[in-house]
Formats: structure tokens, C-alpha cells, sequence
């Protein structure tokens, strides 16, 4: 064992020494749990998603309640984050924010890396024109900067919350199936697809049983940084006018309103920018340690 | 060389291609009419007739598309219906002040993020490095109308120190530079740093040190020639991101350049001028990316198309 081991540091054999026995799940989570920034990032998702999911529970107040007689009355003990200038509770549009930046996050991702993953993997595994056809449909979207693309897919559309859905599933997919077609090409010429061949096993079967789960882990990162990459989109959209309509809570339009009133009630536009921060900050210090654990020997 | 750089042109032809094709489409399924929106309701049924065969918009889409982009090669994108003027006047106006905040976000984008990234390689997990690494993580996780708005509450209204917003003079410019900037320096750094501590660890750094040398000139000499490599091809989603990032910060800003005519011809739901400062500006990132890789080619002779 020692003799076997005489390249490594000793930290790596010890590393193994410890996980021997392990399933790879269990290897995963040995190295997740290391990584404090990615703990504290998967600390505060969690806690996101509960606030999401107890919105109705937690807020202060009604996030739509107008208030004429309120207009933008700085923080204090009743209005924790001060009021807009319908008199509304801040706070209580943050927390309900949460849930649309959440999910905004998380849906047009993962249909778009639905998307990406399906033309990828047909693109790998068949090759030839089907492959070109595809992978130059992927360079035109990746070519388009994707706040631009989104833009464009709005007017069409029309600005609404569901036609952001539709705009970030379109302009996202590209990225995902390049990665995943990578990822095929290499697994096909694995021994067990071609044993898998061999025995007659139809190519939609090799496909989904041999080739995607190996696709997983990657894909598993892509999510976690895709997501803050959808969040932010969003927020941008909506700042842009193009995005939710009002009254919604969405951050970005709670910043685009409150940017009007900067200089005389700058609480406004300021606390839901940092509810972007820090969720953006918080996925993407979980995807970086996700990265990490899944495939140590991978580089950034 | 002369064989990569023809074949790479080549290739971004269908790409070129195919951007006009989908914009084109998108942007003229939109439903409602549009000569009704420039003209109001009021308007008799033969004078709308008239006017829509005016604007050719009785042929077919790609009889329509195909008009469009015999137009566009002779520098004809069509008139705005709003501002009543050339599409491709109205671009030209506004792309110079376009070019001054995105070289000025570059300037300070490559000024700040390569810096930042060889200290924080050479001195790999020092409290500098600690510090260049969450000061760049913040600049990639803050949405940049966000920065651009506390930016100006700090600066412009409570130290007084910069205009707020709008473009008549050289200190209007270091916002909007800075506020674009930084999160460009942001992804500079952070390549910047992992590329040199990949070419640190490899052999011929090692003989360098071994026979001698000064760290400094290791790392000026030996290891930052082959660690910028993959910076240069970064330029090419940088000139991506900064337009992208154009559009918000001359919004916020008031800049009158290419991204605010796009943003306010989306508002005046304004067709021909969203079409025509869209396509432009995807021309740019077209010509950004081709401009990268032959660079990169140039400067990395191992690299060849397919």
C-alpha cells in the first residue's frame, strides 16, 4: 500500500485510507463537509428556501397592502427595512421576493439544461451532421450576449414574469449541451456502451441508462451556477422594465422603483440588492464546493 | 496560420447567418400592428393599406428578410419609427461613446484583475490573496445596477465627488467605467491567479528555480508569458459581457450609447431600431470572438480548427 503510494502527499493517502470501504455519495459529502465557504453557502440556500416556502408565515406584512399615508418612513421597529412609496413594508416584498428569485432560479435552468442535456447527448453520441447542425445552433445562441438575447425574446413575448421562464429556458440551453456532448463523446468509447451495443441495446436506452447518469455530476455544478446566473437575469430584466410587471416583488424591479427615490429614500432600492448578493454569493460558493468534491482532480 | 484564420471566418458565416435569420424572425412575429401603433388608432383603413405597402410589410417574412439584409449591405437598416430617422444613423451616433465606456471598463477591468491575480498567485493563500479573491467574488455576485446605484448614492450624492449621471466631460466616465469594469476584473483575476499556479507547479519552472533565478524573474520571464494565454481568449466573452453590461450601466448612467438605444427602442416598442442596434452589436461580439481565437492561434501555435 505505502509502496504503491510513494508519489502521493501524505494528506491524499491518508484521504483514501479513510474513505476506504466508502461509497462515492459518502466520498462526496467527506469533501463537501471540509470546505467550510461551500457549508456556509449551502447553509444559507437552505435557509432561503425556508424563508421562500414560510413567506406567508414570517412577513411582517402584506407585501401588496398600499399605505398612502406611510410613504417611504425610514427603518424602524414596526417597518424593519422603512416602507416604498405606496407605503408598502420592504421587508415583507424581500421575503416574498425570495420566492420569485428562487424559483426563477431554479425552473428556466432546469429546463433549459433539459434542453442542452437532450441536443447534447444526440449531438455526442450520432455525430456527423445531426452533431454540426446542432453544435452550430449552440454557437449562434453563445455568440448572442445573453441579456441581449433575453431582451429580444421579451418584446416578442411581451414583459411578463411566465415570459421570463420561456426567455432564460431559450438563451440557456447552449452552454449545457456543449459540455454534455463533451462528456458523451468521451463516455461512448467506454467499454461497457460498447458491450452495451454488443448485446443489442437500443441507442435511446444507452443513451439514458449508460450516458446521462455519467453526465450527472457536471451537470449537478452547471445547475448550482447556472441558477445565480438565472437570479441575476432575471433581477436585470425586471430593472430594465422589461422583466416582471408591478406590483410584484421581484428585486430587481423593487431596485428599479426605488432608484427613482435614491437620494431621499435610498432603503428602497438598497436592501433587495443585497438580497441578490447574497443569494448569488451563496450558489455559487455551493457550486464551487460541489465542483470540488464531486471530481477533486478537476480544475477550476 | 493563413489556413486557420480563412477556416475560422468561414465558420462564423453560418453564425453570422443564422443571428440574422432568428432576430429578424423574432422581432417581426411580434403581434399588433405596427403602423397602427405609429400612427394611433386613428387612421382610415386605405391610408393604413397605403403605408403598409410603403414599409413592405404585405410580402411574405423572408421576402421581408431578404429586403432587410440587401438593405443592410448597403447600410440601410430602415428608419425608426419612433425617432423618425436612419436606424443606422441613430448607431452611429450612439456607438462612440459605446466604444470610450467600454475601453475605459477595460482599461480598468485588465488594470485591476491581472494585478490582483499574479499577487494572488504568487502569494497563494495570504491574507492578500484572501482579500483580492472576496474583493473579486463580490465584483462577479453584485448585480452591476445595483453597484452603479450605490455607486452613485456614495460618490455622487453623500462625498460629492463625481456627476451622478449624464455624459458631457471626462469625469462623467469613471463611474460607468469603474461600476462596468469590475466585474470583468473580477473573472480576470480569478483566471489570472489559477492559470500562473498551474504554470508555477510545472517542470521548466522548476528548472528555472533550480538553476537559479530570481522569483521575480520566474515569474515575469517564465511562468506570466504561458499563464496569459487563456486570458486572451477571456477577451472574447469579455467584449460579450461588456456590451451586455453596457446596456444596464448606460442605462443607469444616462450614457447615450448603443445599449440605451436598445433599451429605450424595447420601451417605444421601436422594431427597426431594436433590430438594427441588436444586430450591430452581436456583429461586435462575432468580430470580438474571431479576433480572440486568431489571436490566441497566433500566440499558441498548438491550437488547430478540428
Amino acid at each position: 500500500m505505502i509502496e504503491l503510494n510513494r508519489n502521493k502527499f501524505p494528506e491524499q493517502i491518508d484521504e483514501e485510507m479513510e474513505l476506504q470501504g466508502t461509497t462515492f455519495i459518502k466520498e462526496v459529502w467527506y469533501r463537501f463537509k471540509k470546505n467550510r465557504m461551500a457549508m456556509v453557502g449551502a447553509v444559507i440556500v437552505i435557509l432561503m428556501i425556508c424563508i421562500a416556502f414560510l413567506a406567508s408565515q414570517i412577513a411582517p406584512h402584506d407585501p401588496y397592502e398600499v399605505d398612502l399615508t406611510n410613504q417611504f418612513s425610514p427603518p424602524n421597529s414596526k417597518y424593519l427595512l422603512g416602507t416604498d412609496i405606496y407605503g408598502r413594508d420592504v421587508l415583507s416584498r424581500i421575503i416574498y421576493g425570495t420566492r420569485i428569485s428562487l424559483v426563477i432560479g431554479l425552473i428556466p435552468t432546469l429546463i433549459s439544461m433539459a434542453i442542452g442535456s437532450v441536443l447534447g447527448i444526440i449531438s455526442g453520441y450520432y455525430g456527423g451532421k445531426v452533431d454540426s447542425i446542432i453544435m452550430r445552433l449552440a454557437d449562434m445562441v453563445m455568440a448572442f450576449p445573453s441579456l441581449l438575447l433575453a431582451m429580444v425574446v421579451m418584446y416578442t413575448l411581451g414583459a411578463s414574469l411566465y415570459n421570463i421562464f420561456i426567455a432564460l429556458s431559450i438563451v440557456g440551453w447552449a452552454g449545457t449541451a456543449r459540455v454534455v456532448r463533451a462528456q458523451t463523446l468521451s463516455i461512448k468509447e467506454k467499454e461497457y456502451v460498447e458491450a452495451a451495443r454488443a448485446i443489442g441495446v437500443k441507442n435511446w436506452v444507452i443513451m439514458l441508462r449508460h450516458i446521462f447518469p455519467n453526465c450527472m455530476a457536471p451537470l449537478l455544478v452547471m445547475l448550482t451556477m447556472g441558477i445565480p446566473g438565472a437570479i441575476m437575469s432575471e433581477a436585470s430584466l425586471s430593472f430594465l422594465g422589461v422583466g416582471a410587471r408591478p406590483p410584484t416583488p421581484s428585486w430587481g424591479l423593487m431596485i428599479s422603483n426605488g432608484k427613482e427615490y435614491l437620494f431621499s429614500a435610498p432603503w428602497v432600492a438598497i436592501s433587495p440588492g443585497f438580497s441578490i448578493l447574497i443569494i448569488v454569493l451563496a450558489f455559487n460558493f455551493l457550486g464551487d464546493g460541489l465542483r470540488d468534491a464531486l471530481d477533486p482532480y478537476m480544475k477550476q | 496560420m493563413g489556413r486557420y484564420i480563412l477556416k475560422r471566418i468561414l465558420v462564423s458565416i453560418p453564425v453570422v447567418i443564422g443571428i440574422t435569420i432568428i432576430t429578424f424572425y423574432l422581432l417581426n412575429v411580434v403581434p399588433g400592428d405596427p403602423v397602427v401603433l405609429m400612427m394611433k388608432e386613428h387612421i382610415s383603413p386605405d391610408v393604413l393599406e397605403r403605408v403598409k405597402a410603403e414599409m413592405n410589410l404585405n410580402d411574405p417574412l423572408y421576402v421581408r428578410y431578404m429586403k432587410f439584409i440587401w438593405g443592410a449591405l448597403h447600410g440601410d437598416l430602415g428608419r425608426s419609427y419612433k425617432l423618425k430617422r436612419d436606424v443606422a444613423d441613430l448607431i452611429v451616433e450612439a456607438f462612440p461613446n459605446t466604444i470610450i465606456l467600454s475601453f475605459s471598463a477595460i482599461i480598468i477591468a485588465w488594470g485591476i484583475g491581472i494585478p490582483a491575480g499574479i499577487i494572488s498567485a504568487v502569494k497563494q493563500y495570504s491574507f492578500i490573496d484572501n482579500f483580492f479573491m472576496g474583493f473579486t467574488l463580490l465584483g462577479v455576485s453584485m448585480p452591476i445596477f445595483w453597484s452603479a446605484i450605490i455607486m452613485q448614492y456614495i460618490f455622487g450624492l453623500k462625498l460629492n465627488l463625481l456627476p451622478i449621471s449624464g455624459f458631457s466631460g471626462p469625469e462623467y466616465i469613471i463611474m460607468p467605467a469603474i461600476v462596468l469594469g469590475w466585474s470583468s476584473a473580477a473573472s480576470i483575476a480569478r483566471l489570472t491567479r489559477s492559470s500562473l499556479l498551474e504554470v508555477i507547479r510545472t517542470d521548466y519552472i522548476r528548472t528555472a528555480r533550480a538553476k537559479g533565478l530570481m522569483e521575480k524573474q520566474v515569474v515575469f520571464y517564465h511562468a506570466l508569458k504561458n499563464s496569459m494565454l487563456p486570458v486572451v481568449t477571456v477577451m472574447a466573452i469579455q467584449v460579450a459581457s461588456l456590451l451586455s453590461g453596457a446596456v444596464i450601466t448606460e442605462s443607469v448612467f444616462g450614457i447615450p450609447g448603443i445599449g440605451r438605444v436598445c433599451v429605450n427602442a424595447i420601451q417605444n416598442r421601436d422594431m427597426p431600431l431594436l433590430q438594427g442596434s441588436v444586430m450591430f452589436t452581436v456583429g461586435l461580439v462575432i468580430i470580438g470572438n474571431l479576433v480572440a481565437d486568431i489571436a490566441y492561434s497566433y500566440l499558441d501555435p498548438r491550437i488547430k480548427y478540428d
